[in-house]
């Protein structure tokens, strides 16, 4: 294994630069070493106005999401010698605004989270010292889906987000899908309103790049395909049954 | 340029305790603004990298009594006992109230929720969500907290120092990342939520973030760090990325091996070598005991030399795939994709690393400092729950507990405040004109932020480690006040405004050498072994000096000045620690 490798990294700050440019810089190989670890050496030891977000470096807090040679990646969880003899290409995740380097803003999804009532609801409470019963089973039905991190590599991934910012997107149709699912939730149908119309879940036409991205196995698109029959069972029940009745 | 907003609470972070405590504030006061200023978004925050469980007593063989008394044995006496047993009685209620806001803790085949065994503790009480319990735990706080209108957010918001008037804190001064832009953001109340230090050291299972923002704030503005020589080793992390194993793997039955492939800790005072795990002994010994156990295994040569320094191995293979795969998922998928080690087929190799401070901003029960206005929650403050050694589990339900009861007192506090002072703004101006001065348009500068801080690492893991002596701590104290002259010659290569995380990282830097010193400083006159602190030239508790709490004040010239307050002894008189038998 050759001792060094080329990084070809996106600059951009838009008080100087009309548009994003590559620079390369060359940094130890090293076998340990992940995609975020030659960025920090680049920062701490080439240049220290490379900006970009990180923080646990073990996969599971989501900051760290870029593209890695046109691929969704957390860059943490991404190993530099797969790359060898490199150049290795990192830029800004894809589908967002780039704010700076690699930092792109992604509050468009916090505000699609929280339209997707990502909480329990529920008709009526019971009393704190009374849990509720839920089976392995039951858990099974939703876990998968609580898995996602957050760090919006499926967002990058999407094509139909790519097209339509509308779109409410993989991960938070998958969160909307974790509390249908989850058996001590009553509230699909005041989810159903947010997420049935246009951008929502039928803007979607399965490609699944969301799924094959995801680092944690959530299988946004599954959930997408789930919520349709959710979607099309809760709107058979409008008819059938009076408002408000689940 | 400063632009100003109001709010009743200002909660700084927005982890565990700042969402729990923000939670808290809306129930109580619906009426009252709240917000919940962070430097990353909330869910990025530390909390999401605890693994383990939380414990709280749920079968019908524990007591309350027996969770306090593990707690206060696992301080070695050091915890308020008062606040012990506030917190076992809470501890249940909170985590099921995070059962019924749709956390996905294990189950029980029957339905009910599961519950495991953990490191200290007689009996088992550890309430898990596999082994991502921290990240469920945050992940449900957060979408929670998402229904509630009165919570304003300030996400990725570098809050650089506290305004205080009067000798009341109203409010914080704000960098918002994404525009550079200052703000002062005015308050009744502010809730310091911001975790630990574990920065600070070189080696260590925390997250970048986690660089003591909040206890250099606290501690700017006059309030006291307690206890702050007790740092936790975890005695498994994996070698170079400081990758936390969690304890669960041992409660599950997992051995440490020495390079023999013998069970050493059965040498080291903490029981006999079972099969099967039992509780209070070896693997399930407290985590500080652990730890000094390595490095006594280490001088005696039986460790196993690795290309990171030395390592002891975690034998998890006799549990079987199908354990590993169901209780300890996330343990497999870390040691496959950063060391390419299969649990199921292949020992893991792992060393002690710098995981958590048990130290932090003094608060009495419901949260609040001494300093009028001020509250802090989670690893940031200190209770005290935890005394010289933190019991593993116990954490999670400490910021649910405290973060809960904090938001309610800060409620109430706020409710009777008039608003902040105009005159405030002042501040903020004056902290505008800082930031600029010392760091944006200030010419020159030669020292780089990663050699210095480099070197406050070494300097922390070199002398203030598992084991310190009153040598190794003075030269500590001296090279850290060295560093601090240094870090004014800072040399920043970003000048600009618009997201400079090197700008934050050297307010980070600043934060970070000033919790050194402080640790150093009460480390060096703390003169006995306790917990976690353990000195090779006093090895002995000595009760009857240091029965107390240390807390440490900075003094008008900036320097750590260590005085002592006494622990609050309720029901269970000081005794000697015993495991295994």
């Amino acid at each position: 294994m050759a001792n060094r490798i080329t990084l070809e990294v996106t600059r951009y700050h838009p008080a100087h630069d009309e548009k994003p440019r590559l620079e390369a810089y060359e940094v130890p190989l090293r076998k340990e070493w992940v995609v975020l670890d030659a960025l920090n050496y680049i920062k701490d030891h080439l240049d220290g106005s490379l900006s970009f977000r990180w923080s646990c470096r073990m996969g599971v807090c989501g900051s760290c999401g870029m593209t890695v040679n046109g691929v969704p990646k957390l860059t943490c969880a991404t190993f530099l010698s797969d790359y060898a003899p490199g150049p290795v290409r990192v830029e800004p995740m894809k589908n967002f605004p780039v704010l700076r380097d690699l930092i792109v803003d992604t509050s468009d999804f916090l505000l699609k989270l929280a339209k997707s009532k990502p909480w329990i609801i529920r008709k009526v409470e019971k009393p704190l010292d009374e849990e509720y019963f839920q089976t392995p089973t039951q858990l099974d039905a939703y876990k998968q889906f609580s898995m996602c991190i957050n760090c919006m590599l499926c967002y990058a991934a999407c094509q139909v987000y790519g097209l339509d910012p509308l779109f409410s997107g993989p991960a938070a149709i998958a969160l909307a899908q974790r509390y249908n699912l989850d058996s001590r939730d009553q509230g699909a149908g005041e989810r159903l309103d947010i997420l049935s119309h246009h951008e929502g879940i039928w803007g979607c036409t399965f490609v699944g790049e969301c799924t094959k991205v995801c680092p944690n196995n959530v299988d946004p698109a599954g959930a997408i395909q789930q919520y349709k029959l959710t979607a099309t069972m809760e709107w058979v029940k409008s008819f059938v049954l009076p408002r408000g009745a689940k | 340029m400063l632009d100003i907003s109001s709010h009743d609470v200002v909660l700084v972070g927005g982890g565990g305790a700042g969402l729990r405590a923000a939670i808290a504030i809306s129930e109580a006061a619906p009426n009252l603004s709240v917000a919940v200023v962070s430097k990353v978004y909330p869910m990025r925050s530390h909390t999401v990298a605890a693994e383990g469980g939380a414990a709280g007593v749920r079968l019908a063989d524990d007591s309350l009594d027996d969770h306090a008394y593990d707690t206060i044995s696992g301080g070695d006496w050091l915890c308020d006992q008062d606040a012990v047993e506030v917190f076992v009685k809470e501890a249940p209620v909170e985590l099921m109230r995070l059962e019924h806001w749709g956390c996905p803790w294990s189950r029980e085949p029957d339905g009910r929720i599961a519950v495991r065994s953990f490191g200290g503790m007689k009996n088992t009480r550890t309430w898990f969500a596999a082994d991502k319990t921290g990240f469920h735990m945050l992940h449900t706080l957060f979408q929670t907290s998402l229904k509630y209108d009165a919570v304003t957010r300030y996400d990725e918001y570098y809050v650089t120092r506290l305004l205080v008037d009067d000798g009341r804190v109203q409010g914080v001064v704000a960098l918002e990342l994404t525009t550079g832009k200052v703000q002062a953001i005015t308050a009744k109340a502010v809730i310091l939520c911001t975790g630990g230090c574990g920065r600070v050291f070189r080696f260590t299972t925390n997250a970048a973030i986690k660089t003591g923002d909040g206890m250099a704030l606290a501690y700017r503005a006059g309030a006291p760090l307690k206890d702050m020589e007790f740092v936790q080793y975890h005695p498994t992390g994996l070698p170079f990325t400081g990758i936390l194993i969690t304890e669960a793997a041992r409660a599950e039955g997992g051995y440490l091996l020495n390079k023999d492939g013998y069970r050493y800790l059965q040498d080291y005072n903490l029981g006999t070598a079972e099969p099967k795990p039992v509780l209070r002994s070896m693997e399930l010994g407290p985590r500080d005991r652990l730890s000094q156990a390595f490095v006594r295994e280490q001088e005696k040569g039986r460790t196993v030399a690795g290309p990171y320094g030395p390592v002891v191995n975690l034998d998890l293979r006799h549990l079987g795939a199908k354990t590993i795969s169901a209780k300890l998922p996330f343990v497999r998928e870390l040691c496959l994709k950063y060391e390419h080690i299969d649990p199921i087929t292949q020992v893991i190799p792992v060393r002690p690393v710098v995981h958590y401070m048990m130290g932090g901003v003094h608060t009495d029960l419901n949260g609040a400092t001494p300093v009028k206005g001020l509250y802090a929650a989670g690893e940031v403050a200190c209770v005290s729950i935890n005394g010289a050694n933190r019991l593993g589990s116990n954490s999670l339900p400490e910021l649910l507990v405290f973060g809960a009861r904090a938001g309610r007192a800060a409620a109430a506090y706020a409710a009777e405040q008039k608003p902040p002072a105009r005159h405030l703004l002042a501040q903020a101006l004056d902290e505008e004109a800082r930031l600029q001065e010392q760091f944006l348009q200030k010419s020159g500068g030669r020292e780089p932020i990663a050699d210095l801080r480099d070197e406050m690492q070494k300097i922390m893991e070199q002398c203030a480690g598992i084991y310190r002596s009153g040598e190794s701590l003075a030269g500590a104290a001296g090279k850290l006040h060295e560093l601090q002259d240094r870090f004014r010659d800072i040399r920043l290569d970003d000048r600009g405004h618009l997201f400079n995380t090197e700008l934050i990282s050297a307010l980070e830097l600043s934060c970070m050498l000033e919790v050194a010193e402080t640790m150093a400083q009460c480390a060096m006159e703390r003169t006995e072994s306790r917990g976690a602190h353990q000195r090779t030239d006093y090895p002995a508790r000595n009760d009857e000096k240091f029965l107390a709490h240390s807390m440490t004040y900075r003094t008008t010239e900036g320097r750590p000045r260590v005085g002592y307050a006494p622990v609050t002894i309720t029901r269970w008189p000081p005794a000697e620690r015993v495991y295994g038998r």
